[in-house]
């Protein structure tokens, strides 16, 4: 016999061999009859099956959320991620990539606050974000500077309040004053709220509350033994804000992993993580999103 | 006539032996294939679904969680015996003490069992010379719990080979806080000590309030003993943290299999693995750019 064949046949049988002991676990002995086989064929089918239904009932879905107002998530967080690789499949350079993001945020933004949703955070920049290559960074900055000058109309028209969380130490001087003129345009406002993390990092978040309580401790502001999780919350940079935890945490791009945002914030946020990137993540797939969210049992610990 | 019942039990007892001999081997096979690649170095389980389970089945209430058990077992055996040094895993969160008190109470029975069981001879803890840690808070349990753990602390603290940390009675935003007290209790005994060492307060001050510094809180930690888990995995399907591993997870892979806990098998151990090394070249380039 020739020896392609031979080898075929040897991993064939490893194949026969190897498969099985995946599934034959210690303790559940599934036995190799008819009806398991069959039964295994029916699940993994019926997987299909939901897909194809959903497209079919694409556009009675959102009247089904609207219908479940009540079961709308007060605080959405989002980290934007899939712009580099959007730019990559389609042959443009990366600052043509966040760009459609930042298009794509404005637009979901007012979805977002029409579903009657309060808050949305945006992990717009993050501090590791700094390693990459300096012309990436600098596009991105002047990126903010021109949304921040050309949404502002559109923030008091609709108003909408806007806070920027995050180490301001690094950021240029212009786009900082620029963030303090919108800061100070839209304090007033209340309803509606867009906090915007630049230079934002979960740990140094949690870091900076925790020395300003040891600040307070050290003045006598504060007793040591007083330091609880409320306290924490009132450090936080989400203090800003009435809803400081997420509901519901989106991270687009398939990734599933937090990188740094929201870590004390998010203890019992939903965490959705849809395979679309960020600038084609458009009304259906942020309607999919809150379809899922509603669907949810939020047990925080306890027994429903 | 009545040797036949005896006979055909020995033959079967003889069959599942030699499909288990199968088994084994075809799990050795397969994890030497997986250790080709980049393999995680922490492991952390949040063990959700037992209550659901027993429900499906249509069992009594408890016995979910000692089904739960079992799969426990399984799974650090066979993370064990793939090379992974660190596993965690969410037994019981400071927020279940609010479940009904029947409940919370057949938890901690079967708890203070499963403790006191790790001290035995047969136990798993000595075939893989396990290290096992009690994290959380650990004053709200009550005291025969404590002090079965405490003694399993003791009894496993000479081993090194691989490590166990049993989250009961934790929650993440707990352990931040407890964190950051003894940070601050730290720098206000470093205040204190200035004073009356030098007349230049000012200074001293200063120094000392630059001195929290992230690695002090890190320090502080009681999850410090271990490395930030590489692969978080949490059963039945739901994807929330649940306040566990806040600080931890920042960087972690996240995976939800939608089996419930007493049903997760090797291969979603293995697809978790596989998912992670598809992204490793990814995080070590990212890693390094820090």
């Amino acid at each position: 016999m020739s020896f392609p064949i031979v080898l075929t046949f040897l991993a064939l049988i490893l194949v026969f061999f190897l498969v099985p002991g995946l599934f034959i676990s210690r303790r559940l002995r599934v036995s190799f009859s008819l009806t398991n086989i069959v039964r295994f064929i029916k699940i993994a089918t019926s997987k299909y099956d939901d897909e194809e239904e959903r497209n079919e009932k694409g556009s009675t879905m959102g009247e089904k959320v609207k219908r479940e107002r009540h079961k709308m998530p007060k605080h959405v967080a989002v980290i934007l991620d899939g712009n580099r690789h959007w730019a990559e499949k389609r042959g443009l350079g990366t600052s043509d990539g966040h760009e459609a993001g930042a298009k794509r945020l404005i637009e979901n933004a007012k979805d977002c606050f029409a579903m009657g949703t309060n808050t949305i955070s945006l992990f717009a920049f993050s501090t590791e974000n700094w390693e990459r290559p300096e012309d990436e960074v600098n596009c991105l900055m002047a990126l903010f500077e021109t949304n921040f000058k050309s949404e502002m109309p559109y923030f008091q028209r609709e108003k909408i309040k806007i806070s920027v969380i995050g180490n301001r130490s690094k950021i240029s001087e212009s786009l900082l004053s620029l963030i303090g003129e919108v800061e100070e345009a839209t304090k007033s406002y209340e309803g509606k709220h867009i906090i915007i993390a630049i230079d934002y990092s979960g740990r140094f978040d949690i870091l900076q509350a925790c020395k300003s309580l040891a600040k307070k401790a050290k003045d006598g502001l504060i007793e040591v033994e007083d330091i609880n999780e409320k306290a924490m919350e009132k450090e936080l940079m989400t203090k800003c804000s009435e809803f400081p935890n997420p509901d519901l945490l989106i991270r687009t791009s398939g990734e599933q992993r937090i990188s740094n945002f929201f870590l004390w914030q998010s203890a019992y946020s939903e965490l959705y993580f849809p395979n679309v990137l960020w600038p084609d993540f458009g009304e259906a797939e942020y309607l999919e999103a809150l379809t899922w969210y509603q669907q949810r049992q939020r047990r925080f610990g306890r027994r429903v | 006539m009545a040797e036949r019942p005896g006979q055909l039990r020995r033959i079967g007892g003889g069959i599942s032996q030699l499909l288990e001999k199968i088994c084994g081997f075809s799990r050795r096979c397969v994890f030497r294939v997986l250790s080709m690649g980049p393999l995680p170095n922490h492991l952390a389980f949040i063990m959700d679904g037992n209550r659901r389970y027993a429900k499906k089945r249509g069992l009594e209430d408890g016995s979910g969680h000692k089904a739960g058990f079992s799969a426990l077992m399984s799974m650090l055996q066979y993370c064990y015996e793939l090379g992974i040094k660190y596993v965690t895993i969410y037994a019981f969160s400071i927020d279940n003490f609010r479940r009904k008190p029947e409940e919370v109470e057949s938890l901690m029975d079967l708890m203070l069992e499963k403790i006191n069981s790790l001290l035995e001879k047969e136990s798993i803890v000595h075939q893989y010379g396990i290290r096992v840690y009690f994290i959380g808070n650990l004053a709200l349990l009550n005291d025969q719990v404590r002090a079965a753990a405490e003694k399993v602390m003791n009894a496993t603290a000479k081993n090194s080979r691989v490590v166990l940390l049993v989250c009961i009675a934790y929650n993440s935003t707990d352990e931040i806080v407890q964190a950051v007290k003894k940070s601050c209790i730290e720098a206000s005994g470093n205040y204190k000590h200035g004073d009356t060492e030098s007349g230049i307060e000012g200074m001293d001050m200063e120094k000392q309030e630059k001195r929290i510094q992230l690695v002090e809180i890190e320090e502080n930690m009681q999850m410090s003993v271990a490395p930030d888990p590489d692969i978080l995995i949490r059963s039945s399907g739901e994807t929330r943290l649940s306040n566990f591993l806040l600080w931890q997870t920042g960087n972690s892979q996240l995976c939800s299999p939608a089996a419930l806990w007493p049903e997760i098998g090797l291969r979603h151990l293995v697809w978790a693995i596989l998912n992670f090394q598809r992204n490793y070249s990814y995080l070590e380039k990212r890693k390094k750019q820090l």
